[in-house]
């Protein structure tokens, strides 16, 4: 099926199988490998990127459906190839990351969170990235960025 | 881990969408729980009827006093919506523990309620408001109560050829107040035991989840509470309808807190 659908500011046009999950589009047809693939059922977040600016898991939905919609990806956080997103910055200072795997899905779930609860409470942030997985920095590290970011 | 092969249809219209529908079809709504057993292959649906394009099967509306959900109404929607905050708060504490933001994001409530996992929030809180579901097919359209549209385990009272296009909810009794309370593992993993309940004078409901493979009623606990009984009292009642002795406890000390938070 053909569909047109912008990525990251850019309109793409492409040939899809309706059983291409918007993960494989992104990383196989379009080439944006920072969106990362884990457990492909829903679980672990990692391939969380944003859809008409709600984070959603591209294992979960068929590229099919962004058809006439807007895909942001992990490529377009930063301002520039030289600069960090202020997340990134606070993931950096704080330690919020050691693989680097889970990272992507934690920022794009978390970019549209920071923006819109800056006086979230300890509580909340814990259970806004309750739906990503992280097996390296026991979310200490990255709830100390979220606060970073926020204060 | 990637799904088979099915043919994918996004009708624009409610009508287009009824005449794809039948055997070996399924709905695509939100896909956060059809999507991953198509993931594992456990569904191999001939054909995907993706009822997302269809405009105005989503919407929010109070139409005399009740709430009107169209059935692809996002769990994000419901969450961040100011008239079911004032009107049906009881859907709002409920929602709030359905998943995670990413699939609030995307589930809808319709599609929640046409899945009918028992361990699913929302249906508890619909069967606790007494909502009324309606459903739509080619040769017709009825509408079913809470207590009699969900079956068993996954299973509501919806034929192939239906669809589920919306959820109707009363309005809450005067001086009502509500709190929806479980227990899970972790925030949004699948719940072990869990309560709605609305009370107000005169009046009490209170829907268990974990109690069997549907929602249930505890009709002797909301009975007893109209009576003037304690909090901890009802909540005995309540966990007399679950089998396993710890389920049960914990259900009576959710039932009890929800109570309480409800100001009984």
């Amino acid at each position: 099926m053909r569909i047109t659908v912008t990525v990251n500011g850019a309109e793409h046009t492409a040939d899809v199988e309706p059983r291409t999950l918007l993960s494989d589009f992104l990383r196989h047809d379009l080439g944006l490998t920072g969106t990362h693939v884990g457990c492909e059922h829903g679980v672990c977040g990692a391939c969380t990127v944003q859809v008409d600016g709600e984070p959603v898991r591209s294992c979960l939905m068929f590229a099919v459906q962004t058809d006439g919609r807007a895909v942001r990806t992990i490529e377009d956080l930063a301002p520039s190839d030289d600069e960090l997103h202020p997340l990134q910055e606070a993931f950096h200072a704080e330690h919020a990351l050691q693989c680097g795997f889970c990272t992507a899905g934690f920022l794009m779930t978390l970019e549209p969170f920071v923006r819109d609860r800056p006086d979230a409470s300890e509580q909340e942030i814990r259970e806004a990235v309750a739906g990503n997985l992280c097996r390296c920095t026991g979310y200490e590290g990255i709830v100390k960025a979220v606060r970073r970011v926020s204060a | 881990m990637k799904p088979a092969p099915f043919d994918y249809e996004a009708p624009r219209t409610l009508e287009d969408a009824l005449a794809l529908l039948g055997e070996d079809v399924k709905v695509l709504a939100g896909g956060q729980s059809l999507v991953p057993v198509m993931n594992f292959r456990l569904a191999q649906p001939a054909k995907l009827v993706d009822v997302n394009r269809i405009d105005d099967l989503a919407y929010l509306r109070r139409v005399n006093g009740r709430l009107r959900i169209g059935a692809t109404t996002r769990h994000a929607t419901l969450e961040r919506s100011g008239l079911v905050a004032r009107g049906w708060p009881l859907l709002q504490q409920a929602v709030r523990h359905v998943g995670h933001p990413q699939i609030r994001s995307r589930g809808t409530v319709g599609g929640s309620c046409a899945h009918a996992d028992p361990t699913a929030e929302l249906p508890v809180a619909l069967t606790a408001l007494d909502a009324v579901f309606h459903l739509r097919s080619r040769s017709g359209r009825r509408s079913v109560p809470a207590a009699e549209f969900f079956v068993t385990h996954l299973t509501t009272v919806l034929r192939p050829d239906e669809l589920l296009v919306e959820i109707e909810v009363p309005p809450m009794p005067e001086g009502a107040r509500t709190a929806f309370v479980e227990h899970a593992r972790t925030h949004g993993d699948w719940a072990i035991a869990g309560a709605a309940v609305v009370v107000a004078p005169r009046h009490a409901a209170i829907a268990l989840l974990g109690a069997g493979p549907t929602p249930v009623r505890a009709r002797r606990a909301e009975a007893a509470l109209v009576e003037g009984v304690p909090a901890s009292e009802a909540a005995a009642l309540a966990a007399e309808l679950v089998e396993d002795e710890w389920r049960a406890a914990l259900t009576r000390t959710l039932v009890r807190r929800a109570l309480e938070e409800a100001g009984v």
